[in-house]
């Protein structure tokens, strides 16, 4: 099918896409990147009277970090964050394990990370991140500005606290100090299916022994989810010799949160080709997995810190 | 809604409907038909184009969001003698094509990595990434990597 006809507006600032948003209580929808919004009006699961296409928004076309925090402009495609130096420290090494998950090279050249949180996709990669690291959504309406943590964002698929004729300016993301350690892993069926589950593990390590543990959880809920009580299960554990996260043993405390993760944190929903048994196997085992490559990555910060002082 | 495309070098100026995608106006109102029109959903990439400079998805993109903007079209890759370009000969000789519906698709997402990443011979495992964004059901890939990596090397070599 082709999309249904609809009004399209191009405004120039930010107050003007609120007022177009705000208009009438038409349907409106906001287009940044639009690729999820198009192929939706394309099956015409999406109908809306008014497009908003928010392009040609200088201000929103911004990447920034003050207060030791990344604010990311609602314009700012997915493939900037390839480069690992796009975003300074660990922060950017998680991005850039995770951004190559997300569809392919001509899909990240158009797509905003901005975009995912109006979307609110239970599969989306960049939402775990935000729950795992306490991110927060800037909104702007026409009663003026707010900000939504992450954790108070999303209500259920697709659903989030966005209000009709709110749009989201940025969103925010604390930064990592530079010896954490992080780890993404996906895991799904072929190259062109969403995450059947991924985990995004960031380490706080202190002499070996893990101060703060935070997870992220994609596709393992009817949203995007933070694995609290594996969290706290890592909590003061040591990291203890590397391995490649292949057949863990089951008393490792790895193996343990992972578990945790699957049983107690997530709530994964049955589909055809993935029973719930099988679901929870696989958070676990990608959970498991996810720890060691951030216990790995935390290893090579610490020796290349000391290589440095040498 | 009027809006001014500039294709494969020429410009075109459109009155088309906000609800219509750059990929039927390519083909219907600047009668570009090279431009292949598979899923319509963003997953074959049989319609990818170069919208200035980086490849696109031509179903994924409204027409009117182009506005002012360049376009390229598997028409502007061969040269004003209407020879083909080297990636094209390479296609060619690695026999990277069987039916061809996709070819276009393959070529646009390959020429826009190769005029951004002037590397790309050093990194296979970035060719394995432009290859995996687009569906072909004849050739296997095997072929498609081939003939990308043998136009990166030629570039490569040209300029050094």
């Amino acid at each position: 099918m082709k999309p249904a006809a609809f009004d399209y507006v191009v405004p120039r600032t930010v107050p003007e896409a609120v007022d177009a948003l705000g208009n009438g209580g038409r349907k409106a929808q906001v287009l940044a990147g639009g690729q999820s919004l198009l192929l939706e009006m394309h099956l015409e699961r999406i109908r809306p009277d008014l497009v908003v296409d928010i392009n040609r928004i200088p201000e929103l076309d911004d990447m920034q970090i003050t207060d030791n925090a990344l604010r990311v402009g609602a314009l700012i495609r997915h493939h900037v964050f390839e480069s690992e130096q796009a975003v300074p420290g660990p922060l950017g090494s998680l991005f850039s394990l995770a951004v190559v998950n997300i569809a392919h090279p001509p899909i990240r050249s158009r797509g905003t990370m901005v975009g995912s949180f109006g979307w609110g996709h239970p599969a989306s990669e960049w939402c775990a991140i935000a729950m795992a690291l306490d991110a927060d959504i800037r909104l702007q309406g026409p009663e003026g500005a707010r900000t939504v943590a992450a954790r108070d964002y999303f209500h259920g698929p697709l659903k989030t606290a966005r209000r009709p004729g709110e749009l989201i300016t940025s969103v925010r993301y604390p930064l990592l100090a530079e010896r954490t350690g992080v780890g993404f892993i996906e895991h799904r069926r072929t190259h062109f299916c969403f995450a059947q589950v991924a985990v995004a593990a960031v380490l706080i390590v202190h002499d070996g022994v893990i101060s703060e543990a935070r997870i992220g959880l994609v596709n393992c809920a009817d949203r995007p989810l933070r694995a609290h009580a594996a969290e706290q299960a890592l909590t003061g554990v040591g990291i203890g010799p590397p391995t490649d996260g292949y057949r863990l043993p089951e008393d490792h405390p790895f193996t343990r949160a992972g578990r945790i993760a699957a049983e107690q944190d997530a709530a994964p929903l049955a589909e055809p080709y993935a029973d719930l048994e099988y679901r929870r196997h696989a958070i676990a085992v990608v959970a498991a997995r996810t720890l060691c490559q951030a216990a790995n990555d935390h290893r090579s910060r610490v020796g290349r810190t000391k290589g440095d002082s040498q | 809604m009027k809006i001014t495309l500039t294709v494969n070098g020429e410009e075109f100026p459109l009155d088309v409907e906000p609800r219509r995608i750059l990929a039927d106006v390519l083909r219907e109102d600047c009668g570009l038909t090279g431009t292949h029109l598979g899923c319509e959903h963003g997953v074959c990439g049989a319609c990818t184009v170069l919208v200035d400079g980086e490849a696109v998805r031509a179903c994924l993109m409204l027409a009117v969001q182009c506005d002012g903007g360049s376009v390229r079209t598997v028409e502007g890759l061969t040269g004003s003698d209407g020879e083909p370009s080297a990636l094209q000969r390479a296609f060619s000789t690695e026999h990277a094509l069987q039916c061809g519906f996709c070819t276009p698709g393959f070529l646009m997402v390959a020429a826009g990595a190769l005029e951004a990443d002037s590397t790309l011979a050093d990194h296979p495992e970035r060719v394995d990434h432009i290859v995996g964004s687009n569906i072909c059901r004849c050739t296997g890939y095997e072929p498609i990597r081939r003939a990308i990596m043998r136009a990166a090397q030629e570039q490569q070599q040209a300029t050094t």
